[in-house]
Parts: structure tokens; C-alpha cells; sequence
């Protein structure tokens, strides 16, 4: 492994890194592909919108970050969530409308929150959360905390007005944060080209005076290698980075089907990213190299299935919320 | 008349159909369509711009093939950048063009909203009339299976605060394309909101060009006892709520609105003069909206009241994602035979107070 580590630069890397990097991948297909399993059942009264083929990036990045770092993600952020740390019960009861779901059953799929592990919410507006991640960051700097914040936005969010000028502020004040760009070249059914002349997002930071890094977001180990650095920049004050991360999903842009069959994109594409799993690519490499053994994937896998089982069980148990809950919630109240 | 009729079903335009064989039955969305077809074909300066109007799926269907008939330069998907493009299409309408920008989602409006409140509405006016801005913005309802609170807002109220602004809400397939036409040439900024379950509903659309003139209200269905004022998608809902009333007795008139800026006061004003009593549906919430101006309106005109008004709305909340909740929070056809029967309710036990009381 020491070989491949070096060509990385992350030759101190251990063990236990490569078997989280491992894990929590895992942990976001198998969740995802439940959700592709349960969906037709029809219980899940909301939108979903899967991340499978883009773990990588949630996984590589959310491994430097500390539970008090701060996240903000998007219509397709389960990954992220599940990557910081979220609890799987309370997500997937959201999903299922339910009291106990994290949202207390009045967002759904494309609004999570995870306060606990600086989950401050997840907006479907996209690029929605882009300026607010920057607010966290100028929080957090005001009140002298060593927190960083991590943004995942698409490449469709980098159309919009709100990512300049957010970069530019975080730039301006050597905010603590790192943009990730989940690069899947499609926003919903319209391709990166048909919407942006240069197509070379990690390009930008250069104007705002800020590092940019272009990596392959199906390599969990690059997209580690880059967080790592963008991560260490902002923490010891050197602001924000804004990492591209080239991937593909997998799945439609909502819903649990492929969308080659409707026309939407070409599925020689779709055969292409397959062959370029972040999982089984992975594997294959820790396979080769020792890094882990079969078993202890195996353990792994178990172990999510277990916590995914149980997860599913207290999402359809749970009560509906009563229709008081309606009009709760709509003006915070302090507490006297 | 065949164009205001409102059918329940494709069946009962069906069985219309029987009877007057020359009627030509679309759906919403394909009137929409065939509208902007039209435009496209008729006015050299039209142009379609959206996010995914292009696509396979063509914005519900609204735009489906427009690109392959009319080519990438008049009908061009966009990128995300709601405010930005709106801006590039009120800079193209004051140089010549009529732009139709299309939005899947009345929720992202609020970015553009720069560029319509502080552009667009005020172009002309503040440039003493020099200038005017023929631009179209569609936008669409979402509901249902947890679209949730920033997917299926109605926002029409916002919108008729702004004097410059028109604003329009078709509720049949007839409408849809007449006031699009009507929308596009009148040359001011007009905001078209569209409520995604009207699309697949079918109505008599003539194949031929033709407007509905934007401020004209129109009279679903004549009644003496209550006026049942309705936008987009609650006219359904009111008109089923009128013909379950009738059973009971009470002969209510609907009105659609149709334009909620300019709004048609008069029509409204002549029915209430008539039956005393006003229920308004509304897709939206209630605080400053659609019901608020259509009472303030009546009132204003002094109409003699035989009984409280009652507004029909959202509750005082967002969206909920989940179903318990979201049953709970969309008001139908029952609210509003609820609120008629309240106000038709009032008005007897005033009469019987009446009757009952000593004479003096
Ligand atoms: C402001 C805004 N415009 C449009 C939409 C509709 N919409 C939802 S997701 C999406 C595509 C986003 O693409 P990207 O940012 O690349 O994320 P991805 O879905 O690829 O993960 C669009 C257009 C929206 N939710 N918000
Ligand atoms: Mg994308």
C-alpha cells in the first residue's frame, strides 16, 4: 500500500483512515440502494434524489472534519449527512414523514439536519446553502472557534450568482471553509457544457485568491489527499479552497431508476462511470495490497445491514406526527 | 359556452363531445404548448428560455419539442442562474424581443426577484414610459408526495403588490393558451403562475390564435345565493363544491378570476351585489392575498353584506413534507362547502333572529 500511498502524498496515512474510507462509502450505498429497494413500496412519500457513484467525495472529505465542524449540503446531501456522522434512524424516518424523523417529519428527504454533528439544515434551493455555509464559517471565526466548514453544492449550484458571491466574501475575510463541488456533469437532465463556456469550475478560485483543486471524485484516496489540505488551509487561517470532485450518478436525478431508458443521458455514459466505481475500486486496491481483508469487509458490511435494518424498522413503527404539528414550528418561541 | 365550461374529467368532455362534435378537446399543458408554438411561429421576436426546456420531458410537457421545431437559438435551455436570466431577458425585451422565461417552480422566483420588482415593473415608468418590457415569466405550483416548503409555494401575492407587474393564473386549458398569447403581446412584465395538477386537464382549445383579454374575469357558473371567488386550481375545486351546494339547496355563482393584476372588480362587485354573500379560494395563504384584495374591493364599493366573508387558504405554515400533514394542510372542495354553508348559515339565523325578535 506504502507504493500507491506515496504517489498520494499521503504516506502517513494509516490502517484505520483506509478502513473509514471503506466504511463510510459502504455505508452510503447500502442506505441509498434501500432506498431503491423500499421506494416502489411507496411509503416514502417524498423525493429522492441518490447519491450512488459520488460517495467518495462525502467520505473523503467528512473524515478530517470534527464532530462541532460545520456542513452544508443540498437536494442530494444524504451522503453527506450519513459521511459527518448522522444517525441513520433519524433520516430515514424523515423519509418516511414520520415524528421521529430528523425534521420531525416536516421536511423530508431534501431537508436534513443534524445539529449534533453541525448539520445545520439542507436546502433544495439550489446554491441555497452556499452563502449560508460561509455564514457558518464567519460565525464561527467571530466567536473564535477552530471550526471549519465544509460546502457540497453540484455543478449546477456553480451556475448560480450565489456561489461568487459567496466565494468571494469567504475570500475576503479568510473564512475557514472548503467548497466541494460534486462535479456529475448533469444538472438535472442539462450537461455542464450547456451551461457554463469553460467547464473548469476549480479554475475559479484562482481569481478569487484561493486554491483550487480538480480531482477525481470516484478516487476516495484524491479526494482525501485534497480535503486534507483544503481542510489543514482553513483551519490554520488561510481560508477558503474550492475542490472539484469529477463524478457521476448513477441514478435518475430523483427517484430510484435509471434515467438512460427516458432519454435523459446515454447509457454507454452510464456503463462507463459503472466500470469507475469509487467502491469497487477501492476494494479491489485494499484487496490487492492488504490494506484489509475480505472478512473484514464482510464485517463491515453486516454491521450496516444491521444498522440500516433497524433503521427501517423504527421509520415504519413511528407515528405519524398528529395534525396539531401543522401550525408548531412555524415561529421559534424563547424559552422563558 | 363551450370555453368557459369546466370539465370534471375526460370523460364528461367525452361525452360534450357527443353533442357538439366540433369541439377540439387539449390538455392544459398542451395548450401551453401549442400557444408558445404559435408565438414562436407567428413573432420572430420570441424567444423560449428555461432551465430544462430543452429537455426530454419538456417542463411537464409545456415545451416538449419546441427546440427540435424552432431550433437552439429560440428555445435555449438555461443555466442555474434564476436572477442573472431574468435579468438578460428584461435587458432583451427593452431591445426588441419578447422573451417567455419559464421557471419549473414558482419557489425560484424569489432569486429572480431583483430583477422583476426593481427591472422589469419599473422600466417603463421610470424611464417616463420610453420603454417597455414584453416578457413573460412562467412559473409552477408543486404539490404533493412531500415537494415540501421549498418546492410548492404559490406566490401570486407577492407579485400583485407591485404596480408595473400583471398578474395571471389560468385555470383551464382554454385560458392557458389565450392568456399566454394575450400575456405576451400586451408588452408589459406578466407573471403566469401554473398549478401542476391542472396540466393533464381537458378542455375545448380552438386550434386557431386567439386571447383572452388579460383583467376579465369569467363566470363559471351562475347562481343567486353566494359568490365562490376561485384561482387556478380551486376553480375545480369551487365549481365541485357548487354543484355538491345545489343538492343542498344553495345556488352559488364561481368566479375565476383568471387575472389577479389587473383584477376584474366589476364582475366580482356585480355578483356580490346580488347574492350578499362571498367565499374566495385561493392556492396560497391568506395574509395580504387574493382574498384580502377581493374584499377590500367589494367593501370599497359599499356592496350591501348579508353575511361575513369567508377566505378559503393555506394555513399559517409552510409546506409539510409528510403525508399526515400534508392531507391536513391543502384546503379542497369541503373547506369551501364548509365556508359557503357558514355564510349561508349566518344569514338565515340573522333572518330568523329577525323574525323571532319582539316586535316593538
Ligand atoms: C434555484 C433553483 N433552481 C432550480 C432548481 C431545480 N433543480 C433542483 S436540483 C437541480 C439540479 C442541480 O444540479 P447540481 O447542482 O449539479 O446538483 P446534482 O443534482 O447534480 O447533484 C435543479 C435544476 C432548484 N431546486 N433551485
Ligand atoms: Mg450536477
Amino acid at each position: 500500500m506504502k507504493d500507491i500511498l506515496l504517489k498520494y502524498g499521503l504516506n502517513t496515512l494509516t490502517k484505520k483512515v483506509l478502513n473509514d474510507l471503506y466504511w463510510s462509502m459502504l455505508r452510503i450505498r447500502m442506505f441509498e440502494e434501500k432506498i431503491v429497494e423500499l421506494y416502489p413500496e411507496q411509503e416514502m412519500k417524498c423525493p429522492v434524489h441518490l447519491c450512488i457513484g459520488q460517495e467518495a467525495i462525502a467520505a473523503g472529505v467528512c473524515l478530517h472534519l470534527n464532530k462541532s465542524d460545520y456542513v452544508f449540503s443540498n437536494h442530494r446531501g444524504h451522503g453527506h449527512c450519513l459521511a459527518k456522522g448522522a444517525a441513520m434512524k433519524p433520516l430515514m424516518a424523515e423519509f418516511y414523514g414520520k415524528e421521529t424523523g430528523c425534521s420531525k417529519g416536516k421536511g423530508g428527504s431534501m431537508h436534513i439536519i443534524d445539529i449534533e454533528h453541525g448539520i445545520l439544515g439542507t436546502s433544495a434551493i439550489v446554491g441555497g446553502g452556499i452563502p449560508m455555509g460561509v455564514g457558518a464559517a464567519l460565525a464561527s471565526s467571530m466567536k473564535g472557534e477552530e471550526s471549519v466548514t465544509a460546502i457540497f453544492f453540484g455543478d449546477g449550484a456553480f451556475d448560480e450568482g450565489a456561489f461568487y458571491e459567496s466565494f468571494n466574501f469567504a475570500s475576503l475575510k479568510k473564512l475557514p471553509v472548503v467548497f466541494v463541488c460534486e462535479n456529475n456533469f448533469y444538472a438535472t437532465n442539462s450537461h455542464q457544457s450547456a451551461r457554463q463556456s469553460g467547464c473548469r469550475i476549480s479554475d475559479s478560485a484562482a481569481s478569487f485568491d484561493s486554491r483550487g483543486h480538480c480531482v477525481d471524485g470516484n478516487d476516495p484516496l484524491a479526494v482525501y489527499k485534497a480535503a486534507q489540505d483544503a481542510v489543514a488551509l482553513a483551519r490554520k487561517g488561510g481560508g477558503p479552497s474550492l475542490i472539484e470532485a469529477k463524478t457521476y450518478r448513477w441514478k435518475g436525478h430523483v427517484g430510484p431508476e435509471e434515467d438512460w431508458t427516458k432519454g435523459c443521458r446515454p447509457k454507454e455514459e452510464l456503463d462507463y462511470w459503472k466500470e469507475q466505481c469509487p467502491i469497487k475500486k477501492f476494494t479491489a486496491l485494499l484487496l490487492e495490497k492488504g490494506a484489509m481483508t475480505t472478512e473484514e469487509m464482510e464485517q463491515a458490511k453486516s454491521a450496516i445491514n444491521g444498522e440500516l435494518a433497524e433503521a427501517v424498522a423504527f421509520a415504519k413503527a413511528s407515528p405519524y406526527p398528529k395534525e396539531a404539528a401543522l401550525l408548531e414550528d412555524v415561529y421559534y418561541e424563547a424559552k422563558k | 359556452m363551450p370555453w368557459t365550461k369546466i370539465y370534471g374529467s375526460r370523460t364528461e368532455f367525452d361525452k360534450a363531445l357527443k353533442d357538439k362534435p366540433g369541439l377540439r378537446g387539449i390538455t392544459y399543458k398542451e395548450a401551453i404548448r401549442e400557444a408558445t408554438a404559435q408565438l414562436l411561429s407567428t413573432d420572430k421576436s420570441v424567444f423560449v428560455i428555461g432551465e430544462g426546456v430543452d429537455d426530454s420531458g419538456g417542463v411537464f410537457g409545456t415545451t416538449k419539442g419546441l427546440q427540435e421545431e424552432f431550433g437552439k437559438e429560440r428555445v435555449m435551455d438555461s443555466p442555474l442562474a434564476e436572477n442573472g436570466i431574468t435579468g438578460v431577458c428584461v435587458g432583451a425585451a427593452a431591445a426588441g424581443m419578447k422573451p417567455i422565461l419559464v421557471h419549473m417552480r414558482t419557489d425560484f422566483l424569489p432569486i429572480s426577484l431583483d430583477q422583476i420588482l426593481n427591472h422589469a415593473a419599473k422600466w417603463h415608468y421610470m424611464f417616463g414610459g420610453s420603454v417597455n418590457i414584453p416578457l413573460v415569466i412562467r412559473s409552477i405550483i408543486g404539490r404533493g408526495w412531500g415537494s415540501a416548503a421549498q418546492h410548492s409555494q404559490s406566490l401570486q401575492a407577492m407579485f400583485m403588490n407591485i404596480p408595473g407587474l400583471r398578474v395571471i393564473m389560468p385555470a383551464t386549458p382554454f385560458d392557458a393558451k389565450g392568456l399566454l398569447i394575450a400575456a405576451l403581446r400586451d408588452g408589459n412584465p406578466v407573471i403566469m403562475i401554473e398549478h401542476r395538477w391542472l396540466y393533464d386537464h381537458v378542455g375545448h382549445v380552438p386550434e386557431e390564435m386567439y386571447e383572452v383579454p388579460l383583467g376579465k374575469a369569467v363566470v363559471r357558473k351562475a347562481g343567486k345565493d353566494a359568490t365562490i371567488v376561485a384561482v387556478s386550481h380551486m376553480v375545480h375545486e369551487a365549481v365541485q363544491a357548487a354543484e355538491a351546494l345545489q343538492d343542498e339547496g344553495i345556488d352559488c355563482e364561481v368566479i375565476d378570476l383568471r387575472t389577479l393584476k389587473p383584477m376584474d372588480s366589476a364582475t366580482v362587485i356585480e355578483s356580490v351585489r346580488k347574492t350578499g354573500r362571498l367565499v374566495v379560494a385561493d392556492t396560497g395563504w391568506k395574509e395580504c392575498a387574493v382574498g384580502a384584495e377581493v374584499m377590500a374591493k367589494v367593501a370599497e364599493a359599499g356592496v350591501a353584506l348579508r353575511s361575513p366573508l369567508v377566505r378559503v387558504n393555506l394555513p399559517e405554515a409552510p409546506t409539510p413534507a409528510s403525508p399526515a400533514l400534508e392531507k391536513a394542510y391543502y384546503p379542497g372542495k369541503n373547506d369551501i362547502i364548509e365556508a359557503v354553508r357558514k355564510t349561508a348559515g349566518h344569514g338565515k339565523r340573522q333572518a330568523e333572529h329577525i323574525n323571532n325578535s319582539p316586535v316593538l
